[in-house]
């Protein structure tokens, strides 16, 4: 007897399967984008084109820093079928940390950020031990600490402490030096970077499909390459040309807090993505049972999430410090839930195993041009809350269909 | 109520899924009266007679017809028949852990006035039922603070509150202790002979069915094969049965192969393994086995005899509590306490449940495949995308996985070409011992016959292999040699010149109390 071969009928079928498939497991990252690109359209008119003015990219980029920050790491968190309640508080405790630090103990305001960042790193072992080592599930745990940290601020901070160092202020208002200066109206070190940028993205997906091809694998069309090229190109250019003309008389350009969260993206997209341990955690998100008879540690892999997220909220903590200049036993009230938003508006799956830092970057800039579009429009905030809470549920309910469909 | 002497007639039942037919003309007269038991190897067809006679499979689902006290019946849910007294006891409990006995035993059934439960009248009807099935305990007790036997017996008083008159258990006694199991033999005697209540046992164990069955019906294959009377003046002939049980010809269904067989290099010496929850209660009872470089051994035993129970336990301990013995790898004796471990001893263990333990469908065939050897692929904690590519690539081609790509989604693909990428992951982790719990489970013929190549091809390669199976011929067509497992105990390690199902069943249907440990 021999093996049984396929009919032509069930080639055909796994084909068709298969680019149905590719196609849908990108619909939902095509969606977002999609309907990210709409949003901008539509509140761009509708505030008669402020919306991209250079000033409220740089303003919508350092209110939102926050959002990103926190939502890759929740993002990491909730693929592993977790859920962090506890990062709003935890801006509030190591904002008020850093501050007494400066204001009371009078460190040096770089060590002060060292010092915070510490603190992010041990509130993340604790949780992480209650989650890994007890078995206590995250939201019970991040649940207590968000009371604990937030009851440790408060007593903490009483009313509020303000930050008068100005080298820390100006981590989320300054842009970075003019070192090239003014090529006539624009920064000269937006304009070498984007084109830089440029560079480097066509360079990658060469190389990428190069490397496919290299190993005997049929690598994707390149004229599909190239649109990816152009569109990123285009996109680049555009933001190249809004921060070169953005800022005021004295300074302008890229904003710090862009690098900064740029940075943080890259980094935990390349973890995610490359790394022995994103793939342990997709593992454990997917089908925990299975990643444990592969011989993964679960337990591991959890404990280190929660340092993650821990060292994440106190990075989101001194971006809040710093931009509102004091630090008040409020700040970061319900901030977890605009991250989990962000994740989920981001295509990432409710159930877990699924989701991208691109995916929830694009969510929380989603939700921050809805936020800044209103604003500009004059909505109530109250309202905006609304609308912004209607979001969330479309894009769930969108994704669970698109899912349901395909069964 | 009609006088015919028989309560139920089942006739010509045939129940389809898709394209496979689990039951054909099957036939099935019980008795008044009687307690009458079905025999058959695992995935013969039982549980679905069962659930065609409960109406779990509504009537228009399957062909035939069923005569109940005479009537001709057609149950559209469970509900119609528990209404004439069916009642069906399955193997998974259907009790909430967290309710009471007496809530449990009336459960959808509540003593109630108005919607508002009479909670008096519950614990005493309670306490009635509780006393004919012999179950001396508060009815306030949760079910999850009494063992699987009370539970069991709850269950049966449940069944007695609805006025059973006709009881099917579906391998009742299969996860109870010795006194638990007789115990509840005896009670299904005492209704029989107090109340007149007819029961359907459907088991496994050849001893206890000689022991309370007055008559058998015995299905192979979904069908009907054959009718054995048991009584104190003709007793059940255990051969027979046996024989009925498993007589069919066996088809040139596996590949030609010669092993190649080398040094021991896998040996487990008492290995012993209790119930997680159940200290008490041993799983695997004092094992010994031992494999060789080239050698493809099988491990036979009927469901719950512990073949599963003892492949994960030595994997990692990823079953059970309190397991002792020793494992060595190359004569070298070795700790298998954690999946790290066993995996850095050269063990790999391919389970049974593939979507439930061993894909991520979420995920691709690449990141499915490298699950288990990420750190060999990587540098510094960065995958290597060349290297891991080129690896799951070879794969694909040598297990023939019929995809167009190694980023194809796992949950697309067949259970075949699934079992395909479990096989792959753990190849790729470079083992020396490979355990392969049912490997065939579920797919076509043709992928069998892929999945036999791969296995001798793993042999050949120097491998010691271990295939668990509830197929015997499939094991015979495999293995050059078998260790037969009953109750978790190793009873025969049989050779290859000495494989027929009969002399096989014999090892995996021996009783405990007369059970020879086999390397003592």
């Amino acid at each position: 007897m021999s093996s049984a071969s396929l009919t032509p009928q069930k080639k055909e079928n796994i084909k068709k399967g298969s680019v149905l498939a590719s196609f849908a497991s990108n619909a939902r990252q095509y969606g977002i984008v999609g309907a990210l690109v709409v949003i901008i359209i539509v509140f761009e008119i509708l505030t008669g084109g402020l919306l991209l003015q250079p000033n409220t990219i740089v303003q919508l980029i350092q209110q939102n820093a926050y959002v990103i920050i926190l939502a890759v790491g929740m993002v990491m968190v909730i693929i592993a079928t977790h859920i962090d309640l506890s990062v709003g508080s935890l801006v509030g405790f190591i904002g008020g940390c850093i501050a007494l630090l400066m204001q009371n103990a009078h460190l040096n305001w770089f060590l002060a950020i060292i010092v915070g960042l510490l603190i992010g790193l041990l509130v993340g072992v604790w949780q992480g031990f209650w989650v890994a080592f007890v078995g206590i599930p995250g939201f019970i745990t991040t649940l207590a600490g968000m009371l604990i940290f937030r009851g440790l601020a408060t007593t903490m901070i009483n009313a509020s402490i303000p930050v008068n160092n100005t080298s820390f202020n100006a981590i989320a208002s300054a842009y970075l030096p003019n070192i090239l200066g003014w090529w006539g109206p624009f920064d000269g070190l937006s304009i070498v970077v984007g084109i830089l940028a440029i560079v480097a993205f066509a360079w990658t997906q060469l190389r990428k499909r190069a490397k496919v091809s290299k190993v005997g694998l049929v690598p994707e069309p390149i004229n599909a390459t190239y649109i990816k090229i152009a569109i990123a190109s285009v996109v680049i250019a555009a933001l190249t040309f809004e921060f070169a003309s953005s800022g005021n008389a004295t300074q302008g350009g890229i904003p710090i807090m862009l690098v900064i969260v740029g940075v943080l993206v890259f980094t935990y997209n390349f973890i995610l993505t490359r790394t022995v341990f994103g793939r342990r955690v997709y593992a454990v998100g997917g089908n925990r049972r299975a990643a444990l008879l592969s011989g993964i540690n679960t337990r591991r892999v959890d404990f280190s999430l929660f340092i993650h997220m821990g060292l994440l909220s106190a990075i989101a903590a001194i971006a809040m410090l710093s931009r509102l200049s004091s630090a008040s036993a409020a700040t970061g009230n319900s901030f977890e839930l605009d991250a989990i938003a962000a994740c989920f508006v981001g295509g990432t799956a409710v159930t877990g195993g699924i989701g991208t830092v691109p995916g929830v970057v694009i969510g929380a800039v989603v939700m921050g041009v809805i936020n800044q579009g209103l604003s500009i429009m004059g909505v109530d905030s109250a309202l905006i809350q609304t609308i912004k809470g209607l979001v969330l549920l479309l894009a769930v309910a969108v994704d669970i269909m698109s899912k349901r469909k395909k069964r | 109520m009609s006088n015919s002497p028989m309560i139920l007639q089942m006739q010509n039942i045939t129940k389809t899924f898709g394209p496979v037919k689990a039951l054909t003309n099957v036939n099935l007269e019980i008795a008044r009266g009687e307690i009458h038991a079905i025999c058959g190897e695992n995935g013969a067809g039982k549980s679905t007679l069962m659930n065609v006679l409960s109406g779990v499979y509504p009537s228009g689902t399957y062909s035939g017809t069923i005569f109940y006290d005479g009537k001709e019946c057609n149950f559209k849910k469970i509900k119609d028949s528990e209404e004439l007294g069916i009642v069906v006891i399955q193997q998974e409990l259907a009790l909430s852990p967290f309710l009471s006995i007496a809530e449990n035993i009336y459960l959808g059934n509540e003593r109630q006035k108005n919607g508002v439960i009479d909670w008096e009248a519950t614990r005493a009807d309670a306490i009635k039922v509780m006393q004919q099935v012999g179950l001396q305990e508060n009815p306030d007790t949760k079910i999850m603070d009494i063992g699987v036997g009370k539970q069991q017996l709850v269950e049966i008083a449940k069944a007695l509150s609805k006025e059973v008159k006709l009881l099917l258990l579906d391998e009742p006694t299969a996860a109870l202790n010795d006194e638990d199991s007789a115990h509840l033999l005896q009670i299904i005697r005492d209704l029989r002979d107090n109340q007149g209540v007819t029961s359907v046992i459907i088991s496994h164990k050849l001893n206890e069915i000689a022991a309370i069955a007055n008559n058998v019906t015995i299905i192979r294959d979904g069908s009907t094969v054959g009718w054995l009377t048991n009584s104190k003046e003709n007793p059940l002939d255990q051969d027979e049965l046996i024989h009925k049980m498993v007589g069919r010809e066996l088809t040139n269904l596996y590949p030609d192969h010669v092993s190649h067989i080398r040094d021991e290099i896998f040996r487990v010496e008492n290995w012993t393994v209790h119930h997680p929850l159940d200290q008490q209660r041993v799983i695997v009872d004092h094992a010994n086995i031992y494999v060789r470089a080239g050698e493809i051994v099988g491990l036979a035993g009927l469901m719950g005899a512990g073949r599963t129970e003892m492949a994960m336990s030595i994997f990692g301990h990823t079953y059970g509590s309190a397991v002792s013995g020793k494992v060595y790898v190359h004569g070298k004796e070795t700790d298998t306490s954690t999946v790290q471990k066993a995996i850095g001893a050269g063990i790999a263990y391919a389970t049974e449940d593939r979507k439930g333990y061993g894909l991520n469908l979420l995920q691709n065939i690449r990141e499915n495949a490298l699950l288990a050897a990420l750190t060999k692929h990587s540098k510094h904690g960065v995958m290597d995308d060349g290297v891991e590519r080129i690896a799951v690539e070879k794969y694909r081609k040598d297990f023939n996985i019929k995809t167009p790509s190694i980023e194809e989604q796992v949950s697309n693909l067949s259970g075949g070409n699934q079992q395909k990428v479990v096989l792959a992951k753990w190849v790729i982790s470079n083992p020396d011992i490979l355990i392969l719990d049912e490997p065939t489970r579920g797919i076509d013929v043709g992928a069998k016959y892929e999945i036999y190549e791969i296995i001798d091809q793993l042999a050949d390669e120097g491998k010691a292999v271990i295939v668990i199976s509830s197929e015997l011929p499939e094991l015979i067509g495999i293995c050059d040699r078998i260790y037969t497992v009953s109750q978790g105990v190793i009873t025969d390690d049989v050779q290859k010149t000495k494989f027929t199902q009969e002399y096989l069943m014999k090892g995996m249907t021996q009783e405990k109390t007369q059970l020879k440990k086999v390397g003592e």
